[in-house]
């Protein structure tokens, strides 16, 4: 399987005129001829002739329970931030197929840095999606172990992860190590000089590293317009490594692409960029509302473009998966809800004392003084127990 | 086994010997490698440890400490130099932002020990953005510590353990002083990393301070001890966590204390200090305790930073002033 810059050819000037209305633009971007697709939105299997992908029907009906569980997961997480029980979401809808093909391109090995959105790839590496939930719940601000997974803790500052990606990549190239990095953003990470940065280094010192961008067109409120004048993926070039865009709602094309991605750093090629082309079809988050800055008519026209749908006509065309399987998958997911929805409220809160805890890995006599401050402070009250005290007081 | 030598070639013997230790220690930078450093600190180290652990990086500071945060997560303990005080500040959202704060996010199931090395303050005449002392803006900061040696020894020892800690260190290196000389026994087990020290014993006035200040204060102390007036030194070496012990017990022995920074006196480390030497022995202090440092301006032109800095006269008034209470 070959790697190299798939361009898109014309002027990228021409969709950006200012009569044309946002759901053509879209609709010519994600037919240009640089989009790799291996399924159509109509569910139809197509070739192309850098990336190739041969996928038995296990392997097939794998990746279409990924993705079902992965959305049941979210809208679950949604339900509960309106229910309270959560302080916010940050939904994934619509880019299950981006996540689920790219982290299910992973290998154990690998090593994973994302931003807060990616439920999806956490999934792929087993992480417990209750993990991912402390800290929308506001108990911790991430707090699983990352070397468990080989997945970092979320970043919210966004690009920041980059460059830690970056680094770690460059670890891992003097360690003669047989792994890549993969580094999750999005379009509007983009323009944040620690990505231009985090090319830069991994560029000059070949890192391992995928730089994997889901460009879900809208940053908040802000199109792709606001971040580019070029297609994301085409910058790659400037700093020297292959960029691609891939239909980042297929995700037979999204494994494939990612796969050869890794594998291209993975063998000491360097760096590369994967523009998964998808849109966010929920809000930012939960305080988001989007019907303030976008149409009805471009959210429907993506929706026609869902993931699971096209993934699902195909097994189906196909004869690949019988109703036993959907059912099974059905009663997973409400299993799978079931078991967030209780394990989320029955979250404990943290003692009121974990304020002064891991502030420093070797201690702080700063942090001991203000510790026993607080604590005599807190002893003070008739019911003063100091662990306890968490909603106490 | 006591050797003479300057801070700066304290330093480099520190960096040459930590990367003897520990095969996992790096030294990244700007110009580090060849060159030696613009203050030759890295200096030969390039040549004997080679391109893998001695890393010349491209001139983005942002880019030198977020890839020194991934080396970390993979094992690595980078010990990172910003060229010059004014040039950090592009990499301040990595350090304040992701550096600082990555321990207790991930609840302590990940370290990060990384050195960011600052050469900071003025007195060698250089353009703007290469005098200032930012250390307040970094020892505000939970999560990361904060040293800064005065003499060879402790650039020797206080750099090695700075790189053996498990947490973030911001190391400012006192740069006017990099060519002052001063004995260093490589073979004396080091006292511990934010332990503050008298450096002159004394019963008026305790002066404290730290990095390039020491000496003035030390040169103050011999110019009062003509007048017949005994100052305590006291250099802090460590600005987070701070030893307040040191600085009470001094202070409950002489009665007045004057914090003394190159720093803006502005939300400084002397504002900290007064606070809460004033809670801990309030009715021991015979005068408030005062400050001397600098101005809540930009670090001026060359041609005026005599007259900014902190120098003996200031340093004096302000004993006066304590005495006089």
């Amino acid at each position: 399987m070959s790697v190299k810059s798939t361009a898109a050819g014309g002027s990228p000037a021409k969709s950006r005129g200012r009569t044309t209305t946002r759901g053509t633009a879209a609709k010519r971007r994600a037919g240009e001829p640089g989009l790799v697709q291996l399924l159509t939105p109509e569910g139809e299997r197509v070739e192309h002739p850098d990336y190739a992908i041969d996928l038995t029907p296990e392997e097939l009906r794998g990746l279409y329970r990924d993705m079902v569980l992965t959305r049941r997961f979210d809208a679950e997480a949604i339900t509960l931030q309106r229910q309270g029980e959560l302080g916010l979401w940050a939904s994934l809808l619509g880019q299950e197929a981006a996540q689920i093909g790219s982290g299910r391109a992973t290998r154990p090995d690998d090593y994973v840095f994302p931003t807060y959105r990616e439920h999806g790839v956490a999934w792929t590496r087993d992480v417990d999606p209750l993990n991912l939930l402390g800290m929308f719940r506001g108990v911790n601000h991430g707090g699983w172990d990352p070397n468990e997974n080989n997945f970092q803790l979320y970043t919210i500052v966004i690009g920041s992860q980059t460059l830690h990606a970056t680094g770690y990549a460059m670890g891992v190239a003097k360690d003669g190590a047989d792994a890549a990095v993969i580094a999750y953003f999005g379009d509007g990470a983009s323009s944040q000089g620690d990505v231009a940065e985090a090319f830069t280094f991994a560029a000059v010192y070949n890192a391992p590293v995928v730089f994997f961008c889901q460009n879900n067109q809208w940053a908040i409120s802000e199109p792709t317009e606001k971040q580019s004048r070029v297609p994301i993926y085409q910058r790659a070039a400037g700093y020297g490594f292959p960029g691609v865009r891939v239909d980042g709602n297929d995700v037979l094309a999204v494994l494939a692409v990612t796969r050869a991605a890794l594998e291209h750093a993975r063998s000491g090629q360097g760096p590369m960029l994967v523009e998964a082309f998808t849109y966010r079809m929920g809000a930012h988050t939960t305080t988001d509302d989007p019907t303030r800055y976008r149409s009805d008519e471009e959210r429907e026209e993506w929706a026609s473009k869902d993931p699971i749908a096209r993934l699902r006509t195909y097994l189906e065309r196909e004869g690949l998966a019988d109703e036993a399987f959907y059912a099974e998958i059905d009663t997973e997911s409400d299993a799978l809800a079931k078991r967030v929805r209780e394990g989320v409220r029955n979250m404990p809160n943290p003692g009121t004392m974990a304020i002064f805890e891991n502030v420093y890995a070797d201690g702080s006599a700063l942090v001991d003084e203000e510790r026993a401050q607080f604590a005599e402070y807190l002893s003070s009250f008739e019911t003063g127990d100091v662990e306890t005290a968490g909603t106490g007081h | 086994m006591t050797q003479t030598m300057a801070v700066a070639k304290a330093l480099n013997e520190s960096l040459r010997k930590a990367l003897e230790n520990d095969p996992k220690v790096l030294i990244m930078g700007e110009d580090v490698g060849k060159l030696g450093g613009v203050f030759r600190i890295t200096d030969g180290l390039y040549k004997d440890f080679g391109e893998g652990r001695v890393i010349d990086t491209p001139l983005a500071e942002s880019g030198i400490v977020g890839t020194a945060i991934g080396l970390a997560l993979r094992g690595y303990r980078p010990v990172v130099e910003i060229q010059f005080d004014g040039f950090v500040f592009p990499a301040y959202d990595q350090i304040v932002t992701q550096l600082a704060k990555m321990h207790a996010r991930a609840l302590g199931k990940i370290k990060l020990p990384v050195v960011i090395r600052i050469p900071y303050g003025g007195g060698i005449g250089a353009v703007e953005h290469h005098s200032e002392s930012p250390e307040a803006l970094f020892a505000h900061v939970p999560g990361l510590k904060v040293v800064s040696p005065s003499n060879s020894s402790d650039a020797y020892w206080m750099l090695q353990q700075a790189i053996e800690c498990d947490d973030p260190v911001i190391f400012f290196e006192p740069k006017r002083r990099y060519w002052d000389k001063g004995e260093v026994d490589v073979a004396a087990l080091p006292g511990d990393l934010h332990r503050a020290v008298v450096a002159q014993q004394g019963t008026d006035v305790t002066l404290a301070a730290y990095g390039p200040m020491v000496k003035v204060c030390l040169e103050a102390a011999a110019a009062a001890a003509n007048e017949g007036r005994s100052l305590e030194v006291v250099d802090l070496r460590s600005l987070s966590p701070i030893d307040f012990d040191t600085i009470e017990a001094s202070v409950r022995r002489t009665g007045r204390l004057v914090v003394v920074h190159e720093a803006p006196v502005f939300y400084g480390a002397g504002a900290e200090i007064a606070a809460r030497i004033t809670e801990r022995c309030f009715y021991h202090l015979e005068a408030p305790v005062l400050r001397v440092g600098g101005f809540h301006a930009p670090y001026p032109p060359a041609r005026l930073e005599e007259e900014y800095l902190p120098g003996l006269d200031r340093v004096l008034d302000a004993v006066d002033r304590a005495l006089a209470f």
